[in-house]
């Protein structure tokens, strides 16, 4: 297939009507609305359902309602939109339901600002409403991963039973970039054994519940549900280093960040310093053993993100401490450039001589 | 020896968590008589709430789903977006409908979502033990309004039906009760309506049942139908709000040479 | 060979269909491209400018902060970006729109008064086409005819007449002798 220019917010789009999914569910919000805006043509012309809701909150409840039936569902919002999101997103997960919830980033708290940021990566991977609960959650950094995450999220959710998010920000949403998408046989998972779709009277009738009233039968789902996650973390780490195996100086960056991480490497790669870039595809499993790897010859870590420093916690946990980690962020909207990422490289490699 | 009468069968063979006196289970069993009825269980899904009925996903013999507090209208939404082959349903109470889930109370109606929605308003909160509930009458007294409600300071109760009844979507909004057998039967009737309108594509359709709670009233189930006939009805007039096929028959009949004047 | 280009100026002025065509022209040719709008909350009349990347090789930061190539619209982009171009690099300036010259030798500026080309020529808000031409004159990055595919694959079929008025707006900047 021949390649096409596309903004982010859109190939993703696409790229969910490719994948199979049949419902979307919606409250418009900056900057994510070309992505609405695409469904809202497509879906209808394409067998699919197009909802605008009147609100955010009963935008995933209306989520949940479709994922019970086994149908592929999706959401998409930004930030302060997630947040209102989180109370059926907790529900979603407790009740085993597979759906993809999309937060295309901006800047916070409160209303913040429209521009681009990765100030939910504490949201997203550890505070996505009430309760022992994990979402896959997806950080692509280019309009082509995009289309591929979007594919892979999907048959995520659908085989763990888990809901996936996939974080985007305003700068990948916006940016135009050549796409290719890839031939999708999207068959799914087999819903039979739960969803609610009429018993048809040959079988016991599903509940789908996140309501248990004696608390041994809640901590085993959420034991039995943890099992799940333990074979998520084992199978599905995913993580892609870029001139590591002599590196000195590791950056460690997700999403739109790594390509600004990547320039600055490559600038302190032409000044003979030994730089790397790993870089996380998956921030829930967060790729540890990836990170080892791609550290075993660092002298200094650099965490670089669009926020004050939240990635760079698990990046510590991961690292047990071992190496010296430090960070370097902008936040409230405003991007890096390549250049005051360098200038903390050169710190750090003088640090090491 | 022929039956009688017997469990519906889309309503389970499992005992109640109900209180003694509560007409839960009266309108559980229309709802579940209606379904069998129409020959419809096994394609029907049903969408609990939070409140005293959250547990409804146990009681009813078809699929069911639990949604999150006041959200039902929104899950039976994607229910029926997603498949719009099944007959969908939600059982809410007055705290879950009228308060927490107002807004998707009232879009689902003005969308015209083609749901059923059984609305079971007891002016209280029960499951949480009998606090102020939108739906509480001036004057009544409860655990958070412990003066009787002012609606000086505690607002007016709402009236669901009236507030639906002015949306172009909704197409059945009617208030019945339970108290007497007459009206059981009534109610039986509108809700078979209401899941007729949804075969037809009619439409949003409530059903507001007037209902009691002996227990947080402090009445036995006697007093409490009493009360509910003295004061809730008085308060909370029975009737049919909106009823889109009415209209249509009142307009057919006006076609047909104006036998309605 | 990579070029990094920035077009800036006022919402309105066409600043993200000038980048838009560039991209398209380097996805014709195979290249690596991106393209990243400024984006604010004013559809019309605000700021805006737009990074386009072309390459040979995958494009790290998308946003472009040191232009090999600027095209400016307005006088708060002139001020804005003049500075930011990397020596060797050149600048195109509305003269039409911008009073001011640059004391920057170490870079090359055409001003061509884009706007008052256009507008005499029947081209009314042609000007950033005006620029694109002069743009692809100096720099030979893409022909013409590129050019015009990439019109062609971006300008809906009612609006089928402006293809022509773009080449000929193309051909006036390329034209232009300052």
């Amino acid at each position: 297939m021949e390649k096409v220019l596309m903004k982010g917010n859109e190939a993703l789009a696409e790229a969910a009507i490719r994948a199979g999914c049949k419902c979307f569910f919606g409250y418009p919000i900056t900057p994510q609305t070309e992505l609405s805006e695409y469904l809202s043509k497509q879906m209808p012309k394409r067998g699919g359902v197009f909802l605008q809701a009147e609100s955010e909150v009963a935008a995933i409840n209306m989520v949940l309602g479709a994922g019970a039936t086994g149908t592929r569902v999706m959401t998409s919002s930004s930030s302060p939109g997630v947040s209102l999101k989180s109370e059926g997103i907790s529900y979603i997960a407790g009740s085993d339901v597979p759906c993809l919830i999309v937060n295309v980033e901006r800047g916070g708290p409160g209303l913040g600002s429209i521009q681009p940021s990765q100030q939910d990566y504490w949201q997203a991977t550890k505070g996505l409403g009430h309760g022992d609960f994990r979402l896959i959650i997806l950080a692509p950094n280019s309009v082509q991963e995009v289309v591929n995450l979007v594919v892979r999220a999907f048959d995520l959710g659908e085989k763990y039973r888990v809901p996936v998010m996939l974080l985007s920000d305003g700068l990948l949403g916006q940016m135009m970039e050549p796409v290719e998408f890839p031939e999708i046989s999207a068959k799914g998972a087999d819903n039979s054994g739960w969803a609610a779709v009429g018993t048809k009277m040959q079988r016991e009738h599903h509940i789908v519940n996140s309501l248990y009233i004696e608390a041994n039968d809640l901590e085993e789902q959420v034991r039995k549900r943890y099992e799940r996650y333990a074979v998520i973390e084992e199978n599905e780490s995913d993580g892609e280093s870029y001139l590591c195996d002599d590196a000195d100086i590791v950056i460690t960056a997700f999403g739109a960040t790594s390509r600004i991480a990547k320039s600055a490497v490559n600038k302190a790669r032409a000044e003979g310093i030994k730089a790397g870039l790993f870089r996380p595809i998956t921030l829930w499993p967060f790729p540890k053993k990836q990170l080892l790897d791609a550290t075993k010859q660092a002298k200094a870590v650099l965490s670089v993100e669009m926020n004050m420093g939240q990635m760079i916690d698990d990046v510590k946990l991961a690292l047990d401490c071992k190496i010296p980690v430090s960070f370097y962020g902008r936040t409230g909207g405003v991007i890096p450039s390549p250049n005051e990422v360098l200038a903390e490289i050169r710190k750090l490699n003088g640090g090491i001589k | 020896m022929a039956v009688k009468f017997q469990r519906p069968h889309a309503l389970c063979d499992v005992r109640l968590h109900y209180c003694a006196g509560c007409t839960h289970g009266i309108i559980h069993r229309l709802v579940a008589e209606v379904i069998d009825e129409m020959g419809i269980e096994g394609d029907t899904v049903g969408v609990c709430p939070v409140g005293c009925s959250v547990f409804a996903y146990n009681y009813f013999g078809c699929d069911m789903i639990e949604a999150p507090h006041g959200r039902a209208p929104a899950v039976a939404t994607g229910v029926k977006r997603a498949r719009p082959d099944l007959n969908v349903f939600t059982y809410q109470g007055d705290g879950d409908l009228a308060a927490i889930g107002t807004a998707e109370t009232v879009h689902a109606a003005t969308r015209g979502e083609n749901i059923v929605v059984i609305f079971v308003n007891n002016g209280t909160y029960g499951m949480t033990g009998g606090q102020m509930a939108p739906t509480t009458l001036p004057g009544q007294v409860t655990t958070t309004s412990p003066y009787g409600r002012d609606p000086r300071k505690a607002g007016y109760p709402i009236h669901v039906c009236e507030m639906l009844s002015t949306l172009d979507g909704t197409a059945l909004a009617v208030r019945t009760a339970v108290d007497t057998v007459p009206h059981i039967r009534e109610t039986k009737k509108m809700i078979r309506k209401a899941f007729e309108n949804q075969q037809k594509g009619n439409g949003f359709s409530i059903v507001e049942v007037l209902s009691t709670c002996p227990s947080n009233w402090g009445l036995t189930p006697k007093e409490s139908i009493k009360r509910l006939q003295e004061e809730c009805i008085p308060y909370y007039p029975l009737g049919v709000y909106k009823d889109v096929n009415m209209e249509e028959a009142n307009a057919d009949k006006l076609a047909m040479g104006g036998a309605a004047k | 060979m990579t070029y990094e280009i920035l077009l800036a100026g006022f919402g309105g002025q066409g600043i993200l269909f000038a980048g838009k065509l560039l991209a398209y022209c380097a996805l014709f040719e195979g290249k690596e491209i991106s393209w990243l709008p400024s984006y604010g909350p004013e559809m019309r009349g605000g700021k805006c400018n737009c990074s386009v990347c072309i390459s040979d090789e995958p494009i790290g930061s998308p946003q472009v902060l040191e232009p090999d190539l600027l095209v400016v619209l307005n006088g708060p982009s002139f001020d804005a970006f003049m500075p930011s171009v990397k020596p060797g690099g050149k600048a195109f300036v509305d003269s039409s729109m911008v009073d001011a010259k640059t004391d920057r030798t170490d870079i090359e500026t055409f001003y061509v008064p884009a706007t008052q080309l256009a507008d005499d020529n029947n081209l009314a808000k042609g000007a950033n086409i005006v620029l694109l031409g002069k743009l692809l004159h100096e720099t030979g990055i893409f022909s013409f005819e590129t050019v015009r595919k990439a019109l062609e694959k971006n300008t809906p079929a009612k609006r089928a007449h402006t293809i022509d008025n773009n080449m000929r707006a193309l051909q006036l900047g390329a034209d232009y002798k300052g």
